[in-house]
């Protein structure tokens, strides 16, 4: 068999084996440590290697026409539909779900590389890989799946198995504080849907999204349907009135598992934008007259209610950031407060982008948001490594006793230059390319929105100068003479991402035409969507 | 947690046999009759939990250890996510085969024809493919993996004796 | 309305286990309010499977009795496995939380300066 058949069978293949390779390697893993430690540590490297490999393949095949879909059935061949009723469990991906893949595999990589040096200390490491392992498998089925029923299994895998790892330091009180928190909070947010998709298919019989979406009438019972299902993905995304579990379990888990954890929390945000968009989406112009006589339509009416929670979000983000004296939970509420952005960017978009006049704005405000997803993924997980670094060579994590470290960690002060520089949204980074779209897109909308947004960026660039200020510069302290630079994977880790991020700053253009555009057509062509995945089969 | 009088123990070690024959019964019939992978391995490692609360968890941790439990637990894994693979690998060796992950392989072909008697009877067991040879790694999972998290739990929680 | 029992059981189970999930401060309590919402759900998704007269889906080849929805069987039994996965870590974790504070109050658990 010739080396394009192959790469042909991976390509149609490849949404089974994009999940089931994590799958097989996270049980492989406690048989292959019981040989050595670095067999194992070199074999769960290859495995997220070849996993990115997969997804870049499927990339440049999604790429290559214009808005295509790929299906894939288990466990049949081709027929979806037998008598006609859709039976199989399906996987679509498409310019959208191959965005979030790409997100998780990069950061996926990097946690790996940056936890051969971090965790070298700490026993129990074969249980580590596998959790690991298991989590990224659950973060990828969530993203590539088209059913239902299929997602909720996978988020509540990737719930577990991320709950475990937040928890994995059980020698001190707070972490495992920190876990019971986000398993509890986790678990009603995955009930809530659970209960909205048995609402749903007691109505219409039938879990796959597309063929929900063909039959959906907006009842009194889809209502109840939708809140539970926003409500129940909020609680995961760390939304305002639900994000008390976001500073703890950000803060005091170990740095790589931080980092995964980050695309874990927006894989749920991706999932609310599915449901909204594409589930719901031919009705989300439909008039609500029943609220006070008010003629409103109901995407004006949830773009409101969205656009209210993301300022909350900002505020209560940045306010709580500036007084914190640890390290990891101030850059946990800078999260917050980003998160807030993007909710932000989305809120106008639903606003505006059914209308005849506005759909330009829509759009572009639409691109704002789906672009700082990436953006935002990149400058808080390399914030996070760096507190790691800091932590792994000093063993503190309180700002008030850190102080003059510059001059023995070269390159970690470096790389947090970068990262404060990025997250703030000044020029050379790729913080400032997603702020300028959201600033001008909210400004149209309505102009406080965008001064809030200005406002609360330069409450984060004032934030982080301080720690800056506080941890790197200064007089050298007596305590901290030995301090030397962190070993060299870890580097490797921080560099990978400091080189997209700067790679994506001077090169928006590039990035938001060929990545960002497929996203935002896949995730507003509704018709498109249905037909494929239904019909041509 | 210290073991229960010598009663409990003589008939607890009657009763266990006919337990987990029960619960192999119900994995193994898992495609004809209400039952399955994880509902006979907890009727299995619920006997298993009634070992252990008769003769207490210290005796228990001294005969089975527990990194051959996640051996065993490791191996039912894979042989569930190996069958499953197989649909896929097939298509490197049979070149007229489309297949695709989770396909029932062993259902329609002729190379093994102990597996092609659909539609016999009630009680046969081999008339599903693939579907027995899964219900049997995903029980093994199952006990290993419910066993474990008792037999932790209870000796993670044992009173030591003589303050 | 002999048929809306089940119904009103559900939304009966979920509300007392939302309240006993934000009200009570004992951790354990916390723990058997999730697993009340979780009853309720799965109570849900079998009521939907049932139709009047109807036997369950098992085919045994005899007669056309109208059976059951299959489905949401296999639905309830996926949600009840991750139920005892949840309920297993969650135990585990109050296990840690007993040990290190050595109380389960969870008004004076993870407050300390360090």
């Amino acid at each position: 068999m010739s080396l394009e058949q192959f790469i042909d069978l991976l390509i149609q293949h490849s949404p089974a084996l994009i999940v089931a390779i994590p799958l097989i390697g996270a049980f492989l893993t406690p048989l292959i440590g019981k040989i050595n430690d670095k067999v194992r540590n070199s074999f769960v490297i290859f495995i997220v290697l070849f996993t990115g490999f997969i997804v870049f393949l499927l990339a440049n095949d999604i790429y290559s026409q214009w808005s295509k879909i790929h299906t894939y059935v288990f466990g049949g061949t081709a027929a979806l539909k037998e008598g006609g009723f859709a039976i199989r469990i399906l996987f679509e991906v498409d310019g959208m779900n191959i965005f979030m893949a790409i997100i998780v595999s990069i950061l996926a990589i990097a946690g790996v590389i940056y936890s051969w040096a971090f965790m070298k200390e700490n026993t129990g490491l074969d249980k580590y890989y596998t959790l690991l392992l298991l989590m990224i498998a659950g973060m990828f089925g969530m993203i590539l799946t088209g059913d239902m029923f299929n997602f909720f299994v996978f988020l509540e895998i990737t719930s577990i198995a991320s709950c475990a790892l937040i928890a994995f330091w059980t020698n001190k009180g707070k972490t495992v504080d920190a876990g019971f928190k986000y398993i509890v909070i986790s678990a009603i947010g995955a009930l809530f849907v659970l209960f909205a998709v048995a609402i749903l298919y007691g109505q219409y019989n039938a879990l796959n999204m597309a063929v929900l979406a063909s039959k959906i009438q907006f009842s009194f019972l889809d209502k109840i349907a939708l809140v539970l299902l926003i409500t129940g993905l909020a609680m995961k995304a760390g939304i305002v009135p639900m994000h008390m579990w976001l500073p703890d379990a950000y803060g005091r888990a170990p740095s790589s598992v931080t980092l995964i954890l980050i695309g874990a929390t927006q894989a749920s945000l991706y999932a609310a934008l599915r449901m909204m968009f594409t589930v719901y989406g031919g009705k989300l112009t439909t008039t609500m007259n029943q609220i006070a006589e008010l003629n409103i339509d109901l995407n004006l009416l949830l773009g409101i209610i969205i656009v209210g929670l993301a300022l909350l979000t900002i505020f209560i983000g940045v306010l709580m950031a500036l007084k914190e004296n640890d390290f990891k939970r101030m850059i946990a509420f800078a999260a917050v407060a980003e998160i807030g952005y993007m909710i932000l960017a989305i809120g106008a978009a639903l606003t505006t982008i059914f209308s005849d006049t506005g759909a330009t704005i829509g759009y572009m405000s639409l691109k704002g948001g789906i672009f700082h997803i990436l953006n935002d993924a990149l400058d808080v997980g390399l914030l996070f490594l760096v507190a790691g670094a800091i932590y792994y060579a000093t063993k503190e994590t309180s700002l008030n006793q850190l102080g003059g470290l510059a001059r023995n960690m070269k390159y970690t002060t470096i790389f947090f230059l970068i990262g404060l520089l990025a997250v703030a949204g000044m020029p050379p980074m790729n913080g400032f390319a997603s702020k300028l779209i959201i600033y001008e897109s909210t400004y149209q909308v309505n102009p406080i929105l965008a001064i809030i947004a200005i406002l609360a960026s330069i409450l984060l660039l004032a934030v982080f100068v301080k720690v800056f200020h506080s941890a790197f510069l200064g007089p050298k302290l007596p305590k901290f003479e030995k301090v030397k630079e962190v070993p060299k994977s870890m580097l490797l880790a921080m560099g990978i991402i400091a080189c997209i991020i700067i790679f994506i700053g001077l090169f928006p253009d590039l990035v938001v035409n060929n990545i960002v555009q497929p996203a935002v057509n896949a995730l507003t062509n509704h018709s498109n969507y249905i037909t494929t995945v239904t019909g041509g089969i | 947690m210290i073991g229960m009088s010598k009663i409990v123990k003589t008939i607890t070690s009657a009763v266990f046999p006919f337990v987990m024959i029960y619960g192999l019964y119900v994995i193994a019939h898992g495609h004809l009759t209400p039952g399955g992978g994880f509902q006979g391995g907890a009727v299995v490692a619920s006997s298993l939990a009634m070992i252990l609360v008769a003769y207490g968890s210290v005796w228990v941790v001294g005969r089975i250890k527990e990194k051959h439990l996640s051996i065993l637990e490791s191996l039912g894994a894979i042989g569930f996510i190996g069958l499953a693979f197989l649909g896929i690998i097939l298509v490197l060796f049979y070149s007229s085969y489309e297949g695709s992950f989770f396909k029932n392989f062993l259902i329609g072909q002729n190379t093994i024809p102990i597996f092609n008697e659909i539609g016999k009877g009630l009680s046969n067991i081999n008339t599903a493919g693939v579907l027995p040879l899964m219900n049997f790694a995903v029980g093994l999972k199952v006990i290993a993996g419910l066993f474990v998290i008792v037999l932790v739990m209870a000796y993670a929680t044992r009173v030591k004796e003589g303050k | 309305m002999i048929y809306n029992v089940p119904y009103i059981a559900v939304v009966a189970l979920v509300l007392i286990g939302l309240y006993a999930v934000v009200f009570k401060r004992n951790l354990i309590k916390i723990v058997i309010g999730i697993l009340l919402i979780e009853n309720g759900v799965n109570l849900f998704l079998i009521t939907l499977a049932f139709r009047q007269d109807s036997t369950a889906p098992i085919y045994h080849g005899t007669g056309s009795r109208l059976m059951s929805l299959p489905i949401p069987h296999a639905l309830t039994l996926t949600s009840i496995v991750i139920g005892v996965a949840v309920l297993a870590l969650m135990l585990s974790l109050v296990i840690h939380i007993f040990r290190h504070y050595g109380t389960l109050d969870a008004r004076k658990i993870g407050r300390e300066e360090e």
